[in-house]
């Protein structure tokens, strides 16, 4: 009995022994996929070449520098005013917010402060350009999982704040409108009312986006447990905005390290998720909408009177020194470092923005992934690709 | 994080004055001094505001281990270089106008190295920033590098964000990382002859074409003279 049983046994590991033979002989070699650089899950010209094994993708290498222009060496040549119709154009969504950080270094440099009025409205365009860029994320990250409809409700709603934008700046896109020592303008006439009409509209916006993914099953099942970043790992490779905060990491610069803008005199909450997964960027991100509406309905109420613009010389040189100044834009992290000769140009600008160091966690990120959360994973970690290519 | 509150109180003690300006960095830069002895060669703080140090080539390594692992500055925020060799095309292109906006120095150009806060002695200096996102403190570390040996520690095996990082500066100033796990472009196209980023490459499209200028400066029409202020 025993005996057969061994002997049984013993042929059961040899048919496995010769079906682990066969499978190495079938087994075939890893397959490269490229994904992009013209891939509607890219937002533009990243392009991914991840090594599969089957479904699973064994090392993903994002390839970036399709759209690299240069900006850090285009700022040396040019006037300080000059520079923020190139910075503009990093973060193509969220504009205006490019600019604060730049204007703030330069204005630390040069030892200005913009009048109150100044500092509140461009608190409320920066919050506006937050809302603008993340309600395209909102809609963008249905699209990710196969849901259209969000999409359309972003576009139309994300509008309701642009037009209030361009209504003061100018401009859609790029509003180039804040200035070394406070903005090149004062806020027209009825736009209070039409901004705070703008912004209930966001808030339904945000309940509709809330109402059609939330608890929907796919969107649960493809963005839940998808593409956990833990804490420390998130921190070393310098994530920021919603992607850190959605690992449990409370840190906001707008709260803890406001410079310039007027964030610490607004009652706010850093909204922060302990998942860390897709999903949880997600969520955070919808929250972080809804906490920006009710920041600019307050700074609305509570704008001060008095001018735009600070003393500043016709000329702007700005005076030998260094200085780093960075804030919460709606990609996460923005800071610029600017080197000053006490010359007319930057000596040298260095540009840290937010999606460069958000993405630089894919190679992390993606191994081990299955193909199609690759979209999802891209989706949520929510990068404009003039911010990582500068 | 691995910072104790603890060890406040006989720091400020025996520095009260420079404490009051500035507790936290004072004590923060006081620990890295002891840690790094010789190895920090210059520190500039603004108190209330930004720390800057620079340390010896040999305790790049050694600062950032330190600062990860032992003063909890787990942020890594960025990593870049600067070319301290002022420009030898100046600003030569710009128009007649800009030029006249007060840069009539510009025609010489003066090629002698002067470095920005904390100092430096060389031609190219690393900068890199990490941040203590628990207390809310920033600090850059500089570090010179040499003209003949261009090449510096990896930063990758204690801050895995410093990859990227790394290779665009060595794509853009030509300085090699040792121990870096794949240094290859990350922007230009492989092959690409020249580090752009150092001030003696030109800017080519400037080159090319002079910058107009005049376009920048046109007044617009019923002129803003009140509020601009006075010229400096």
């Amino acid at each position: 009995m025993t005996a057969i049983s061994d002997r049984d046994q013993l042929s059961y590991i040899a048919a496995q022994a010769a079906d682990a033979r066969v499978n190495v002989e079938l087994e075939t070699e890893g397959m490269t996929l490229n994904i992009g650089p013209q891939h509607p899950a890219t937002h533009g010209t990243l392009r991914i070449v991840a090594k599969l094994d089957g479904e699973q993708v064994i090392a993903a290498d994002p390839v970036m520098g399709y759209m690299h222009r240069g900006y850090e060496k285009l700022t040396e040549v040019r006037t300080y005013p000059q520079v923020t119709t190139l910075i503009n154009r990093i973060d193509w969504v969220g504009s205006f917010a490019n600019e604060v950080p730049f204007i703030l270094a330069a204005e630390k440099l040069m030892e200005v402060e913009a009048p109150p009025r100044a500092q509140w409205i461009r608190t409320i365009l920066f919050e506006m350009s937050r809302i603008a860029n993340i309600s395209l994320f909102l809609g963008d990250m249905g699209l990710q999982v196969g849901a259209v409809t969000p999409a359309f409700f972003a576009f139309r709603d994300r509008e309701h704040v642009l037009n209030q934008i361009e209504a003061v700046t100018g401009g859609r896109f790029h509003p180039n409108f804040d200035r070394i020592g406070g903005l090149k303008d004062d806020l027209p006439a009825g736009w209070i009312t039409e901004t705070k009409r703008a912004m209930k509209k966001i808030r339904s916006f945000c309940d509709e986006i809330e109402g059609l993914l939330q608890g929907n099953e796919i969107f649960e099942a493809r963005t839940r447990g998808i593409g956990v970043i833990p804490a420390d790992i998130g921190l070393g490779y310098g994530l920021s905005g919603a992607n850190i905060r959605a690992s449990g990491v409370d840190w906001d610069t707008r709260r803890d390290n406001p410079c310039g803008l007027v964030h610490d005199e607004l009652d706010w909450k850093v909204w922060t998720h302990v998942d860390g997964d897709s999903f949880a960027r997600f969520w955070v991100r919808l929250q972080e909408v809804r906490e920006s509406t009710k920041m600019v309905d307050q700074l609305l109420d509570g704008l001060p009177g008095g001018p735009v613009m600070a003393k500043v010389p016709r000329i702007i040189k700005v005076p030998a020194g260094e200085a780093y100044v960075e804030t919460e834009n709606p990609l996460g992290v923005m800071g610029y470092y600017i080197v000053s000769k006490g010359d007319l140009v930057p000596y040298r600008v260095k540009i840290r923005s937010a999606s460069f160091n958000n993405i630089s966690i894919t190679p992390w990120l993606l191994k081990g992934v299955y193909v199609p959360d690759i979209v999802t994973i891209l989706g949520s970690l929510y990068f404009i690709l003039g911010d990582i290519d500068r | 994080m691995s910072r104790l509150s603890s060890t406040d109180t006989p720091e400020e003690t025996t520095d009260a004055a420079e404490a009051a300006l500035d507790g936290p960095r004072n004590e923060l830069l006081a620990r890295l001094a002891s840690q790094l002895g010789d190895g920090l060669v210059e520190s500039h703080l603004v108190p209330g505001d930004d720390l800057w140090i620079r340390v010896t080539r040999e305790s790049w390594a050694e600062a950032a281990g330190y600062l990860n692992t032992g003063l909890g500055f787990q942020y890594f925020n960025f990593l870049s270089a600067i070319d301290w060799m002022p420009s030898p095309f100046g600003r030569d292109m710009d128009s007649q106008v800009d030029l006249t906006l007060g840069h009539d120095e510009s025609s010489e150009i003066d090629a002698s190295l002067e470095h920005g806060v904390a100092g430096g002695e060389t031609r190219f200096q690393v900068f890199a920033r990490v941040n203590d996102i628990v207390n809310g403190l920033g600090v850059t570390v500089k570090v010179d590098i040499p003209d003949d040996d261009l090449s510096l520690v990896s930063w990758t095996s204690v801050y895995a964000g410093a990859n990227w990082h790394e290779r665009e500066c060595w794509e853009m100033y030509g300085i090699s990382f040792d121990g870096h796990p794949g240094l290859r472009n990350i922007y230009l196209p492989s092959g690409f002859e020249g580090n752009p980023l150092r001030k003696d490459y030109p800017l080519l499209a400037r080159r090319l074409k002079p910058w107009p200028g005049i376009v920048d400066v046109e007044q617009m029409p019923g002129g803003d003279e009140e509020e601009s202020g006075d010229d400096s």
